[in-house]
């Protein structure tokens, strides 16, 4: 290979660095332009005949793919159900935790329906949608000694899980227990396992599928500090379909329609010590 | 053995989506190189003319797709571009045209590279001939680069089909993300299906890219017997 002088290599930085510059410089802004041009309304979608919707591929039970290849679970049943309702076909796009907000608006999704909590950050960049799941932050123990209120906490190692809205809140609103962090849902069952600590804190949602398989433990503590809510995500300034959308879930909650895909698609996940009112809203 | 989790690869479709995610990461990488190589020679050609500017660009287009992550070009070219230019291909088109991209601007400088290798009095030989500068490359520069560059296309091509595994990142249902629904799906039930379907994927890479690798030593074995 040649040797490049310093002299070019100094020229090809500076030119590769105003290339990016342009390139961050039109996306400011065109970012701005692009919600002028409704692409995903209601009407589009109808006329295009499909309604293509971000799910996950790898969370059961809320979304996830069956062994004969099927896309299944709470959110996939809504959102099958949506389609149906709009009279379009449904096309499922697959993604991450992390790419849930670029799919919605780089256009690649009319609508997320992947266990897409609210939160203020990410109410910023897309819109919600009336909820149609709750989760808190719950407290699993052992049976025989089990913990049912907070003040049993008090001094004792509680295990939770970086990065959590368990770790989150136990940090910031109850600080009388002893935090025992982990890096993974993996790690923090192992160490509730071995006695590491009394009790552990995570969404109840997962916790009540763990203790389906766990049946020595047991969920004490269902719910405390900030209830939080899944929502059906659509592109910001999308309000044809956001409005769509919030009737959809009023209409479908008066039918009875999370009471059923509860009890399809999560209750046998769950056990039997959770009701479907401890997870579906009466709005 | 029954909780060996091996099940979970012959229980229901699992198998053949498996193979269907396969058929997904060959077909993506196979259409790249393909590509690839054609537009990589044609540029590694161009690369060897004097023209100034022209050699600048081109090394910039490589230097560009040599530094920047593989990753950071799929996110860039299915979430960012988009947005700005309103163009919105399918997810694996994207994956070709940047695989494509990355192949050509490799196989430019390995092209460039074997081109230049070519002992100096060979070209000027042909020169003395009164071949046209398309002859020369034709009959002359081409036939005894080629031997030279091919090892480092046949390493390109095993990494190609590697990275095609980053693919999944952009909703492309390749190998991979196929089989981690599969292990997702299970792992309540058969938390050692983890390890038999990564060994499956294994094997799958293992299949497709041992005999590439064995062409490169054979290439290898036979130019330096060639050269004694």
């Amino acid at each position: 290979m040649r040797k490049l002088g310093l002299k070019r290599l100094l020229t090809t930085v500076g030119v590769l660095a105003i290339l990016i510059g342009a390139l961050a410089g039109c996306g400011s802004s065109k970012a701005s332009s692009s919600h002028t041009t409704n692409q995903n309304s209601v009407a589009k979608i109808k006329k295009r005949g499909t309604l293509r919707v971000a799910v996950f591929g790898d969370l059961p039970p809320y979304g996830w793919v069956n062994k004969s290849g099927q896309r299944v679970g709470y959110d996939v049943t809504l959102a099958r159900r949506v389609a149906k309702d709009l009279g379009v076909k449904i096309k499922f796009v697959q993604v991450n935790a992390n790419n849930r907000v670029d799919a919605l608006n780089a256009n690649k999704v009319d609508i997320v329906l992947a266990n897409f909590t609210v939160t203020s950050e990410r109410k910023q960049v897309v819109a919600f949608a009336k909820a149609y799941m709750k989760v808190s932050v719950g407290v699993v123990s052992p049976k025989d000694a089990k913990i049912t209120k907070v003040s049993q906490l008090k001094g004792q190692n509680l295990i939770v899980t970086k990065g959590t809205t368990a770790e989150n809140y136990f940090t910031s609103q109850q600080t009388s227990a002893n935090l025992l962090k982990f890096d993974s849902k993996t790690q923090q069952f192992n160490a509730l396992k071995n006695k590491r600590g009394v009790a552990l804190a995570d969404d109840n949602s997962y916790l009540y599928a763990w203790v389906k398989n766990n049946p020595k433990y047991t969920v004490g503590i269902k719910g405390i500090g900030p209830k939080q809510y899944i929502s059906p995500a659509v592109k910001k300034g999308n309000t044809s379909l956001l409005n769509w959308t919030n009737q959809e879930i009023t209409k479908l909650t008066k039918a009875g329609f999370f009471k059923t895909d509860y009890q399809q698609q999560l209750a046998p996940y769950f056990g039997k010590e959770v009701k479907a009112s401890d997870i579906i809203i009466n709005h | 053995m029954a909780h060996s989790g091996i099940d979970v690869l012959t229980a229901g479709s699992n198998f053949s989506r498996l193979l269907g995610g396969l058929w997904v990461t060959v077909k993506i990488a196979l259409i790249a190189i393909l590509i690839g190589t054609i537009v990589g020679i044609l540029l590694g050609i161009l690369r060897t003319l004097p023209n100034r500017p022209l050699r600048f660009i081109l090394r910039l287009y490589l230097e560009f797709f040599r530094i920047v992550p593989t990753v950071v070009l799929l996110f860039l070219f299915y979430y960012i571009l988009p947005k700005q230019f309103n163009v919105n291909l399918p997810a694996e088109t994207v994956a070709t045209l940047v695989f494509a991209l990355w192949v050509a601007s490799e196989m430019s400088d390995i092209v460039r590279g074997a081109l230049e290798s070519v002992p100096q009095h060979q070209k000027e030989a042909g020169q003395a001939i009164g071949l046209s500068y398309w002859q020369l490359q034709r009959y002359v520069l081409i036939p005894q680069a080629w031997p030279l560059g091919l090892p480092a296309t046949v390493n390109l091509m095993t990494r190609v089909v590697k990275t095609t595994s980053l693919l999944m990142l952009i909703s492309v249902m390749d190998v991979i993300n196929i089989g981690q629904q599969i292990i997702e799906a299970n792992n309540k039930t058969a938390p050692n299906g983890v390890f038999w379907i990564y060994g499956i994927i294994f094997m799958f890479y293992f299949i497709i890219n041992y005999p590439l690798s064995r062409w490169d030593k054979h290439l290898n074995k036979r130019r330096l017997e060639a050269n004694h």
